[in-house]
């Protein structure tokens, strides 16, 4: 990227409020899960060496931003992983909503390696929003800390 | 999203003045069922305008079935949907019951327990036992007990089961049960209901402290308020050593309350409920959703409950492993574990006089029962239900004890803690967790954190101070001061 931010962090009291961008609704989905795991730990130092794979489907694009950094929480709190690379191979309308489907990389977290940051409770519905501009995208949410 | 009403941050909220201490929100909405009550002081209340705090407080007063008024406590701050510190019931039949009147931390709660030994007893060894106490006690990203395995299906009895499930095992002592709200399980829990989602992170994390605001403190009495309530409670001079456990469901809870908001959001649609804001999603009473989030809620509330049991087990070993005596030598008894997030069914007055039943949620609200209630353990019935109120970090922690004041004014509850008010980034800007542990330890707090970061998030000029807090409570009579702790050590997530 570098031209630009990828994501920033909004005043919010009591938890992580996001800002994600991207030049299509792709790559801000993208940059919001590099925030996401930015707020548990320093995402450059996590080695996108582990592929796996992630699918979500929803029955609007709020919903479906949702499913998809839920499915990231679950799949690193349940495999103990950290994520920092996401190539969302396919996102589509399809009859009952969207679908999504991602190719994600990351390792292990290992204490002795990694910067332990907050742990994220919930991704939630509340504020966000997704502004389409012509050549820019941006994904606001609060992840609760 | 929920923004379609107009509710933005800049709405003002007009408000009654009760007296110094509540604030009543008439019905300036068409669609309050009834009006908002704000127990709060000036100060407090001034921190409420600057966020949709009390825009929160009004849009839940349009709940089906919401009795008397739609309450926000002291300690109240911008939540999901629902304000954060805050009590609202609703008829058990004709009411809602909401996820969001819960949150995602379901059980989110404290315990104490007290000690027989006094601040100079353990100085000399502070150091040792919280370094013992962090090794023992997982805390932190992704880190757990290497000997506290469990497989789904002794997940799904533990949950069923709650505290006798791992006292049986031999992680506690018999009698703990008796000191925990619900008796440490809520009947009604049923893994049915509890998706294998919620089931696989739960499994990952039990016995776990986490991260965020969760703390494990050792602290000392400060501030003896109500000897003889405070005698009740094992409390009997100043210096006395505690130890206080804040910690949730972590990511089984987390699970049970996101998978239930999206049945809830179909429950809206299906049963035509009108709301103000999409993150109320509830469901009926008498529903079969409603059946479902009740059981798998307590199946969350009861993770929590054991969480901290075995927390707590794994400190009695630290101080048996660092005095070399048995644990029992110490007293390390359960005061008392409250839960700070949870959807109750009880028994309340309501306006003409009526008891009704109703579904009382309380979210950052603490149950505040009086002496007598068929609800607390007979040694308590005389003095009434502690009420476990922490600070923020390296601050005063705080026992109360609940009144029947309570139970005429805010369905029995009252607040939970200090609030923050200021951002997480805006405190990794003003402060660094390097200087905020030396500052601590300026003032004879030692300090072992997973993560340096987390320190500076949680500093406390970041929070509100829960004196305060606590002031308004005893004032208005919710709950009154019995004694005040503070740290001695900090074990942070």
């Amino acid at each position: 990227m570098g031209r630009k931010k990828r994501f920033e962090f909004l005043e919010h009291t009591a938890d992580a409020y996001v800002a994600a961008y991207g030049k299509d609704l792709a790559e801000a989905f993208e940059s919001a899960a590099v925030a996401m795991f930015d707020v548990m730990t320093n995402v450059a130092k996590v080695n996108p060496a582990v592929e796996d794979r992630v699918e979500v489907a929803a029955e609007d694009e709020y919903a479906l931003l949702y499913s998809w950094l839920e499915a990231l929480l679950v799949k690193s709190e349940v495999n103990r992983m950290l994520f920092s690379k996401f190539k969302i191979l396919g996102l589509d309308k399809t009859s009952e909503g969207f679908r999504l489907q991602a190719r994600i990389w990351g390792e292990k977290f290992d204490p002795s390696k990694h910067l332990q940051k907050v742990g994220v409770k919930a991704v939630t519905y509340h504020r966000m929003e997704i502004v389409k501009d012509p050549d820019r995208v941006t994904l606001k949410f609060i992840l609760d800390i | 999203m929920g923004e379609e009403e107009g509710r933005h941050p800049t709405e003002k909220v007009p408000l009654e003045k009760v007296n110094d201490y509540a604030w009543r929100i008439p019905q300036y909405r068409q669609a309050m069922r009834v009006p908002g009550m704000v127990f709060s002081d000036k100060d407090l209340l001034s921190k409420m305008q600057s966020d949709r705090t009390l825009q929160q407080c009004a849009n839940v007063a349009c709940l089906p079935g919401i009795y008397k008024y739609s309450i926000t406590l002291p300690d109240g701050h911008e939540g999901y949907g629902f304000p954060i510190g805050g009590v609202a019931a609703t008829d058990y039949n004709e009411g809602v019951i909401s996820p969001g009147g819960v949150g995602y931390d379901i059980n989110c709660g404290v315990r104490l327990l007290t000690t027989n030994l006094s601040e100079k007893d353990i100085r000399p060894k502070l150091v040792q036992l919280t370094n013992v106490i962090f090794d023992n006690v997982p805390s932190g990203l992704g880190s757990r007990r290497k000997d506290f395995k469990v497989t789904v299906h002794d997940l799904d009895r533990l949950v069923t089961e709650g505290v006798r499930n791992v006292i049986d095992q031999g992680l506690g002592w018999p009698e703990d049960a008796e000191h925990c709200e619900e008796l440490g399980c809520m009947k009604n829990a049923n893994p049915d209901k509890v998706s294998a989602t919620a089931k696989n992170r739960g499994l990952t994390q039990i016995g776990t402290l986490g991260s965020g605001n969760h703390f494990l403190e050792i602290q000392k009495v400060d501030k003896i308020c109500d000897s003889k309530a405070a005698k009740t409670f094992g409390i009997d001079h100043e210096g006395q050593v505690t130890v206080m456990i804040h910690c949730g469901s972590r990511g089984f809870g987390h699970q049970v309350c996101s998978d239930y908001l999206r049945v809830m959001e179909r429950a809206v649609q299906r049963y035509k409920i009108v709301l103000p804001d999409r993150e109320l999603a509830c469901a009926p009473g008498k529903s079969q959703e409603a059946e479902d989030y009740y059981q798998a809620m307590a199946c969350a509330v009861n993770y929590a409950f054991v969480n901290r049991q075995t927390i707590m087990h794994w400190v009695r070993q630290s101080f048996q492993q660092v005095f070399k005596e048995d644990a029992e030598r110490f007293g390390l008894k359960l005061v008392y574990d409250v839960a700070h997030n949870i959807a109750k069914i009880e028994e309340h007055k309501v306006d003409g006089g009526q008891r009704k039943k109703v579904w009382v949620h309380r979210k950052g609200a603490t149950r505040a029962f009086p002496a007598g209630n068929p609800e607390l353990p007979p040694d308590y019935s005389g003095a009434g239900q502690p009420v476990l109120i922490p600070g923020s970090m390296g601050t005063s922690s705080w026992l109360l004890v609940g009144t029947e004041k309570a139970m005429e004014v805010s369905f029995g509850s009252t607040a939970h803690g200090a609030g923050r008010m200021m951002s997480r980034s805006a405190a990794k800007r003003n402060y660094r967790g390097g200087d905020i542990k030396k500052a601590l330890e300026q003032r004879g707090i030692y300090v072992r954190a997973a993560s340096a970061i987390v320190l500076a998030e949680e500093a406390d000029q970041a929070y509100k101070n829960v004196d305060v807090v606590v002031d308004v409570s005893d004032k208005v009579g919710i709950a009154t001061k019995v004694a005040r702790f503070v740290p001695i050590a900090v074990v942070k997530g």
